[in-house]
């Protein structure tokens, strides 16, 4: 089997978000960059798919320079080798220009069995990748996966939906997006990790990719990006047990208008 | 004449409320557009739902009724919706983000080659072009963006966007539709999750509990409490770790985004990644023993003290509250 496996390096949610000097994204000094959790899930997916059934795991990711570490802590995980895409038209672009750029880096891996990536990105929480790559690459996508197997030629796939879950039969290759509880992420070992160093990552550029400024120019940016409104300091309720409980309720109904 | 379209899902033949939240912000931004509402409607017998979208300000429904639609299949909706874009060209696309909206609208995005904003929370019109804003890094940050080109698309936060009054005098034209109903991958079976009654996303109260509850054996102390506000039961990624309650009631980063008018958070502390699921909550309430709990800082209420002496003092009291007002 080939599985393709997306990633995206994001700020660790532990970190504190200051707003850049031109407004209109985060700064990015002293942040600590991570793998997104949701494509860690995908790395574990397709290490023990290959695992199982044989084949190699091949990571790919769009991103500046250190989205190579990223890149690097799949590789620790287990991952084959990783394909990384650089360009300064990548910076500026839009999730459709990732989506675009990620497909033509995917199909230059053909044959590949199965796209596996998280389900959305904890950066800019878009939950749009997924979608987009199968549109691109005409592939079949089940999304927010909690669970996959294997078949000859198809997957069932369990998905999560409100209240409910579905269970989903496609046809491969498809694109599956991985939702928490899909599995537990290993953590890379030392071996891991020193053979890493080693593995190939081939780095590729919009030329290459048959991309220019008309196909990545974004068709949705952000203005302005704001830390969200302070909120008003906590109203302590006093007194005994039985004083708070009616003072809740009586705030939250006059003053609130809540209940 | 500009036209907004708006996605319709729906569920067990009844449309879903995102559907009207969608159809009803349509509406508002179409007036200051200037602008007509069209919805698309796919599914099986859904045919007399039309109606209830005339109401909330759809002028037009684009009905796909197959018995073969009657599951969702990404690809035959997904071809549906972008058939409708891309006969009526309307100035924007509004879909609910919901399991459905969120699966469905970046592939119809990407067969359009439409910009999509996921998961906004406000849209407003510039200059007769759509602004709309939109929580980034777990919420710690709100952007506001806009877009090149057309459609304009964006999926909506759900319970977030106000239901329009519904107008008995208005209709909507039906247009009957048809589609390829090929899809390659398909649902085969629905299991309904251990989730309870009201679906979290929909709630327009919850009621959540934390590792302060010590044990699965005490979480029934949130449930009686839920119970008594007629809220939904929402839970931490620690006691859904620890295996006390199903994933679907975690509240979080790395579970469900909610929006209801009043969050109560019981033995809950307010790490960074559950204030991303809840931080839209209108009202928070914090009950909780610890002073420098984080999820102070971000409650409107908060009572200071032990979850097993507050809670069951609440419910009591919350069951009077309601009951003489029933």
């Amino acid at each position: 089997m080939r599985i393709i496996v997306c990633v995206k390096q994001v700020p660790d949610t532990e970190a504190r978000i200051r707003i850049s000097s031109e407004g209109n994204g985060i700064a990015e000094a002293d942040i600590n960059w991570i793998v997104s959790p949701y494509d860690e899930l995908a790395i574990e997916e397709a290490l023990r798919l290959r695992e199982a059934r044989g084949g190699e795991v091949v990571l790919v990711s769009l991103g500046p320079e250190r989205a190579q570490s990223a890149l690097r802590s799949g590789l620790a995980m287990g991952a084959d080798r990783a394909v990384y895409l650089k360009d300064p038209l990548f910076d500026a672009t839009d999730t459709l220009g990732t989506a675009r750029a990620l497909a033509a880096a995917i199909k230059g891996l053909t044959p590949f069995d199965l796209v596996l990536t998280g389900q959305q990105g904890v950066g800019g929480d878009h939950s749009q990748v997924p979608g987009l790559l199968a549109e691109l690459l005409d592939l079949p996508q089940v999304t927010v996966a909690t669970k996959v197997e294997i078949q000859e030629g198809k997957a069932t796939v369990e998905r999560e939906i409100e209240g409910a879950h579905e269970s989903w039969e496609t046809s491969l290759p498809a694109v599956i997006s991985a939702q928490k509880g899909l599995n537990e992420p290993r953590y890379a070992s030392l071996k891991g990790i020193m053979a890493a160093k080693k593995k190939p990552i081939e780095s590729r550029d919009a030329a290459g990719l048959g991309l220019d400024a008309a196909a990545l120019a974004p068709r949705c940016r952000i203005v302005a990006l704001e830390l969200p409104p302070a909120r008003p300091p906590v109203r302590m309720i006093e007194g005994d047990v039985g004083t708070q409980a009616q003072e809740l309720l009586r705030l939250l109904h006059e003053e609130a208008n809540v209940i | 004449m500009p036209i907004i379209i708006t996605f319709a899902e729906t569920r067990e033949v009844k449309l879903r409320r995102a559907s009207l939240e969608a159809v009803s912000e349509a509406r508002r931004l179409a007036s200051a557009l200037g602008a007509s509402v069209e919805s698309v409607l796919v599914g099986s017998g859904v045919e007399g739902l039309a109606a209830e979208l005339g109401r909330h300000g759809a002028d037009k429904v684009h009905v796909f009724d197959d018995p073969a639609l009657a599951s969702y299949a990404t690809e035959a909706y997904a071809r549906a919706l972008a058939q409708v874009i891309q006969k009526v060209k309307p100035t924007a696309v509004l879909v609910p983000f919901t399991a459905m909206g969120k699966d469905l609208a970046p592939r119809v995005a990407a067969r359009v080659g439409a910009g999509l904003a996921s998961d906004v929370s406000g849209l407003s019109v510039k200059a007769g072009r759509l602004e709309a804003r939109r929580a980034m890094y777990s919420g710690k940050a709100v952007a506001t963006v806009c877009w090149e080109g057309e459609p304009q698309m964006a999926t909506l936060r759900p319970n977030v966007f106000p239901l329009a009054q519904p107008d008995a005098s208005r209709s909507a034209s039906v247009a009957k539709a048809s589609v390829d109903v090929t899809a390659r991958a398909r649902v085969t079976a629905v299991h309904a999750s251990g989730a309870g009654k009201v679906e979290l996303s929909e709630a327009q109260v919850i009621v959540s509990g934390g590792r302060g509850l010590k044990g699965p054996e005490n979480f029934h102390l949130v449930q009686s409490l839920a119970e008594a506000f007629g809220a939904a039961v929402g839970a931490s990624r620690a006691v859904v770790d620890a295996g006390w309650v199903d994933h679907q009631l975690q509240v979080g980063q790395t579970g469900k985004t909610v929006s209801p008018t009043l969050y109560v958070a019981c033995g809950i502390s307010g790490a960074i990644q559950h204030l991303a699921g809840m931080s839209s909550s209108k009202c928070i309430v914090a009950i909780n023993k610890d002073p420098d709990a984080p999820i102070f800082k971000i409650a409107n209420y908060g009572i200071l003290g032990d979850v097993f002496e507050v809670l069951p003092r609440l419910t009591d009291a919350a069951k009077v509250y309601f009951g003489a007002a029933r």
